[in-house]
């Protein structure tokens, strides 16, 4: 009985019920019903063609529930103008199955659940243990979204940016229960640049890859946080670098510049760089000018001030600071940065105490004061030599 | 998806409008009080917002190390100067302002004469994992 092939299928299989016009909470349950009875029947002996023996069960069981649903007459109608079942294309029903998922009535959590569920193939229970919620209240959440896309019916394709912005939210959650949400995003981004010919899948998957190449490099044994100009380069997965950075140049080729493009770009020149000083700083600020075009995030030209500081010197960089905000978040932590850099290390260690109070997660807290506690003791010990 | 503490103090923040002890209250009015937060807590699951939630007892000890080979040591209540936490809730929701909302609708829980008591809670954010993608 193989587990993985089941949860490799199970997105598919619920993409042609949905395509055939099963409403999604119904599809679900006829598939799990379904995969009950593979579990039951497989040991004995395995179906040559497993898909096909499950779209077969599953509209079998669909059918059956929504026969002696009070609903019947209108889904009936719906079966008979259904052509017979036969080869599909799988790649159209997954898809569908994606701009189901990440519909835009839909919370961002809820398109997260959702998508994890129906097209990732989780269990509710591997999704509650990712986000560290109570299964009770995953479960609720991911029936919920379905309730809320129960009506949607596909006639064009819904709005890939959506898509993508939902892939790259469960990339970025730094949870992970049995489960890698990372490496999860991932092989969804795949699974949808096969399906899809778009440059910004590509972008997002080429930026993926070469963010998830450093991991292993980004935090040290006791799980501190390792900043990038100090992580041992040898510890980056150069095979990844090397794909994201073949994916990107061909989507960067079909010159429609997104946003995961240019984040792509830019993490491409940092992982190029064979050591931190040797980084492009130039070009790294120009690509930051592309993102501040294409999406006029604050958080970008907090970003861009920080390499305008390692191009153009900390000086430049706390003149770029001094336009933004300071209520961004990390905006004190950049500035304390930047005042080490020009040599006011009271003032420096100052603001990366203050900073570390600000931070939204431990692993930066306790680097920020590492880094105030750093600088203060040094101080002490040149007050000490000086009397 | 951020996770907050809905922080339930029973010294320490600033009075309720309806200040009124428990003790004083009606049965009826503390069996409207426990129903108000039960439904909360049962409305918030189906929403996908629960994650946890428990009361406390509102007496503790204080407790400290007191060196090699010896029983800790223990002191207080403290009764007049000490913050006392009453009980906790932890959500996860899309934003701050539904945190906000949701601190807001259970400060509203029905108090003395059946009046909302409008205690202050506080609201804590959870300290998270670092996002994958930093730079």
């Amino acid at each position: 009985m193989n587990e993985a092939l089941i949860r490799s299928l199970t997105p598919s299989v619920l993409a042609i019920l949905v395509r055939r016009g099963a409403d999604f909470a119904a599809a679900e349950d006829a598939v799990q019903d379904a995969l009950v009875e593979a579990v039951r029947v497989w040991p004995g002996e395995q179906p040559r063609d497993p898909k096909g023996w499950l779209v077969t069960v599953a509209w079998r069981k669909f059918l059956d529930a929504t026969r002696s649903d009070a609903a019947r007459r209108r889904r009936e109608d719906l079966v008979d103008e259904e052509p017979a079942p036969g080869p599909v294309p799988a790649a159209d029903d997954t898809l569908q199955l994606y701009f189901l998922c990440a519909h835009p009535s839909l919370t961002a959590s809820s398109a997260v659940a959702l998508t994890l569920r129906a097209v990732g193939g989780l269990t509710t229970r591997q999704i509650a243990q990712a986000y560290l919620v109570p299964e009770a209240t995953m479960a609720q959440r991911i029936s919920r979204a379905k309730r809320t896309v129960s009506g949607v019916r596909f006639d064009r394709h819904g709005d890939v940016a959506t898509v993508l912005r939902v892939l790259y939210l469960v990339f970025n959650e730094g949870y992970s229960g049995d489960v890698d949400l990372a490496a999860e995003a991932i092989r969804l981004t795949r699974q949808l640049a096969a399906a899809i010919d778009h440059p910004e899948v590509r972008g997002l998957l080429a930026l993926m890859l070469l963010h998830h190449a450093r991991r292993a490099a980004r935090t040290a044994p006791d799980g501190s946080l390792v900043p990038l100009a100090e992580q041992d380069r040898a510890r980056w997965d150069t095979e990844s670098i090397a794909e994201g950075v073949v994916i990107l140049q061909a989507a960067l080729a079909r010159d429609r510049l997104g946003e995961f493009q240019a984040q792509a770009a830019i993490a491409a020149l940092h992982a190029d760089a064979p050591a931190a000083e040797e980084t492009d700083w130039v070009q790294i600020v120009e690509w930051y000018d592309e993102l501040a075009r294409l999406t006029d995030s604050p958080v970008v030209r907090l970003n861009r001030a920080v390499a305008v500081g390692e191009a153009d010197g900390p000086r430049a960089g706390l003149a770029a600071l001094a336009e933004l905000n300071d209520s961004l978040p990390r905006h004190t932590a950049v500035a304390a940065y930047l005042h080490e850099r020009a040599g006011d290390l009271a003032t420096a260690a100052r603001l990366y105490a203050e900073a570390a109070r600000k931070a939204p997660n431990l692993a930066e807290r306790d680097h920020l004061t590492r880094q105030a506690a750093r600088l203060n003791a040094s101080r002490l010990k040149r007050l000490e030599g000086d009397t | 998806m951020a996770k907050y503490l809905l922080l339930k103090h029973y010294r320490g923040a600033p009075a309720a409008v309806n200040d009124v002890p428990m003790e004083k209250w009606t049965p009826e009015e503390i069996s409207a009080h426990m129903q108000y937060m039960r439904d909360f807590a049962d409305r918030l699951e189906k929403t996908g917002e629960f994650v946890d939630g428990q009361a406390l007892a509102p007496e503790g000890a204080w407790v400290r190390y007191d060196g090699e080979g010896r029983p800790p040591v223990t002191d207080g209540p403290f009764a007049e100067t000490k913050d006392v936490i009453a009980g906790w809730m932890v959500i996860d929701v899309d934003t701050y302002e539904r945190a906000v909302e949701l601190a807001g609708e259970l400060s509203a829980a029905p108090g003395a004469g059946g009046r909302p008591i409008h205690e202050w809670l506080e609201l804590r954010p959870f300290l998270t994992e670092p996002p994958t993608i930093t730079e």
